[in-house]
């Protein structure tokens, strides 16, 4: 029998399969959907201060099987409304993350703070939104922005604070360190990959925000990468995100270094049945492998195991 | 992808209501819905109002982007996706057809089907007022018997569409009950047909963004009506605190419908 059960930071997880934040994320029903599913933990859609509109649409853009686009624009009905959301799910017996986002390190940490109060086992920092002080780039591309928040918010709670890396960025395994040398308990890596859709006969973006982010099978080479190279740079664990769709896609994420995986896109593709069905093939799959817990292969891709 | 299509015939049906027709392949079903992106403005989502090559959807204006709606002209590009959700079962014979001002558009392709494949159809539609009563004479095409009720009296019975259904109901046997337009409405019909255990299924409308059952922002409970609905048997609504009462806003957030 393969043992599924997953630690990452000290709490323990049914599996390594949780839900990604933005899917699925928004209401507590959909969060105890995912769990009753059989989720291994579901993290909740980033949450701000406010209640947020998002973009207009169109905000998503669908390709055959291989991708999808989008740009939301961070909808979220702000932290004041949301406890009672999370109680739905929480109550369910569900293992809840709660993702949170702000324009500078005390806004994160205020957030930060409520969100614990919750009652989610872990903080996930969504550091993909935009500064404060403008310009248009992301605090999770200035490693001295990531450091900060890290920092504030890790002061502000006690339960383990997970950064989720964005992979637009030169230098990604720097971004990881520097929340690591901040305190952060794990990273998650990655968010989407900035991308944009252009229409021929209209001659303009598609997206009502122009650019967005890529996600699904075609990013998974890219996530793949990061966490590889992020797990050579830092020792607190790695959750892989980006393009899981089979129990292969999660045994490559592991063997790269990642502990835990999210998936995201994949439920629009098959709807939330898919936690099963990568549960039951995970099992499958590492049985006819020979291996008997998710643990073995952490990693194990970069000491060259079982290459014959 | 979207299909980017052009708007081959625009028809006036009431003051506030138009139908925007065009040419897109894929097959629909009726009951289903498409997202349709006017480019400079919204995406909305649509239930096909025609559900052939030629497809329809019909537009009431509501908000900024439904009005702009109205005002797109033949001709004009719109981008489609879909479609998306689930649809009406056409398998009973003796329907039952109760809607409410825009509600008939979705209900209208799922009785002609109704009709053509031998099943007999009861409609009784209600508007503000006779000039807004939509797919009136579409409704005589398909339906043995028509009713109507306006809330001024100037056609039909002076009242509610739902008083007239109830009437219909203990008149007549149904096989099934399908109906659309305002909650409360739905609620009143459900109430009605449930003693005669009569099976009833409701189209929905929620805010929609990705349509493909992944973004919550139509979340109605534990469904999501982009990919478990929009049509919905009764027994799934009636238990759910948010018929009739909320809905969630584009920020998720719980507001009164
Ligand atoms: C519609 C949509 C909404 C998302 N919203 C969020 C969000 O609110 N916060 C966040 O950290 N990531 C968000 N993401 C990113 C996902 O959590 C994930 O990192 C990314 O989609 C890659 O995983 P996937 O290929 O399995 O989808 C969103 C992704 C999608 C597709
Ligand atoms: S519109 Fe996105 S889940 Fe239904």
């Amino acid at each position: 029998m393969v043992d599924l059960r997953t630690t990452v930071a000290g709490i323990s997880f049914r599996n390594p399969l949780w839900l990604a934040s933005g899917i699925w994320g928004e209401s507590g029903n959909s969060l105890k959907g995912a769990w009753d599913a059989g989720a291994g933990g579901v993290v909740t859609k980033s949450i701000g201060s406010e209640p947020r509109l998002g973009y207009p649409n169109p905000t998503i853009e669908t390709y055959d099987k291989w991708g999808m686009l989008n740009a939301m624009g961070l909808p979220n009905p702000g932290i004041a409304e949301y406890p009672q959301e999370i109680e739905v799910a929480r109550s369910a017996g569900a293992t809840v993350i709660g993702s949170v986002f702000g324009a500078d390190a005390d806004e994160f940490a205020a957030l930060a703070g409520r969100m614990a109060a919750t009652g989610v086992v872990a903080i996930e920092l969504n550091l993909s939104c935009p500064h404060a002080k403008g310009l248009g780039s992301e605090i999770g591309q200035d490693p001295d922005q990531v450091r900060d928040v890290v920092a504030a918010v890790k002061r502000a709670v006690r339960i383990p604070v997970i950064a989720k890396i964005t992979p637009n960025h030169y230098d990604v395994p720097m971004l990881a360190e520097a929340a690591e040398n901040a305190g952060a308990d794990a990273i998650s890596a990655i968010n989407t990959v900035r991308a944009m859709a252009v229409d021929v006969r209209l001659r303009r973006p598609v997206l009502a925000h122009g650019s967005g982010g890529l996600s699904g099978p075609a990013i998974k080479p890219v996530g793949l990468a990061c966490v590889w190279q992020i797990y050579e740079r830092v020792k607190i664990p790695i959750i892989g995100i980006g393009g899981i769709i089979s129990a292969d896609d999660v045994i490559e994420y592991l063997l790269a270094g990642a502990r835990a995986v999210q998936v995201g896109t994949a439920v629009a593709f098959e709807g939330i049945g898919i936690f099963h069905r990568l549960r039951e093939d995970l099992s499958t799959r590492l049985a006819a492998l020979g291996v008997a817990t998710t643990g073995e292969l952490v990693g194990a891709g970069h000491r060259g195991a079982g290459a014959a | 992808m979207r299909t980017i299509t052009e708007v081959s015939e625009r028809i006036v049906e009431t003051p506030s209501t138009v139908t925007l027709r065009f040419r897109y392949a894929p097959s629909a079903l009726p009951g289903q819905f498409v997202m349709i992106w006017l480019p400079g403005d919204d995406e909305l989502p649509m239930s096909l109002s025609y559900t052939g090559e030629s497809k329809g959807v019909t537009i009431k204006a509501m908000g900024a982007t439904t009005r702009a709606a109205l005002s797109i002209p033949a001709g004009a590009p719109v981008g489609i996706r879909g479609p998306y959700g689930n649809h009406f079962d056409l398998t009973p014979k003796r329907i039952l057809l109760v809607g409410g001002g825009s509600g008939t558009a979705v209900l209208a392709p799922a009785a002609e089907a109704a009709a053509r494949s031998g099943g007999s159809v009861v409609s009784a539609l209600g508007a503000t007022t006779a000039a807004e009563l939509l797919f009136l004479d579409r409704a005589r095409g398909f339906s043995e018997t028509v009713e109507v009720a306006t809330d001024d009296g100037s056609r039909g019975h002076h009242g509610f569409v739902t008083d007239v259904s109830q009437r219909l109901l203990s008149e007549r046997e149904f096989d099934a009950v399908w109906t659309c337009g305002p909650e409360v409405m739905m609620r009143k019909v459900i109430a009605a047909a449930e003693p005669r255990h009569v099976p009833v299924f409701c189209s929905m409308e929620r805010q929609m963004k990705c349509a493909l059952g992944m973004c919550d922002a139509c979340a109605l409970g534990p469904y999501h009506v982009c990919t478990d609905g929009p049509v919905f048997p009764a027994p799934q609504l009636a238990a759910l605190p948010e018929f009739g009462r909320t809905k969630r806003d584009s920020s998720g957030r719980k507001v009164p419908l």
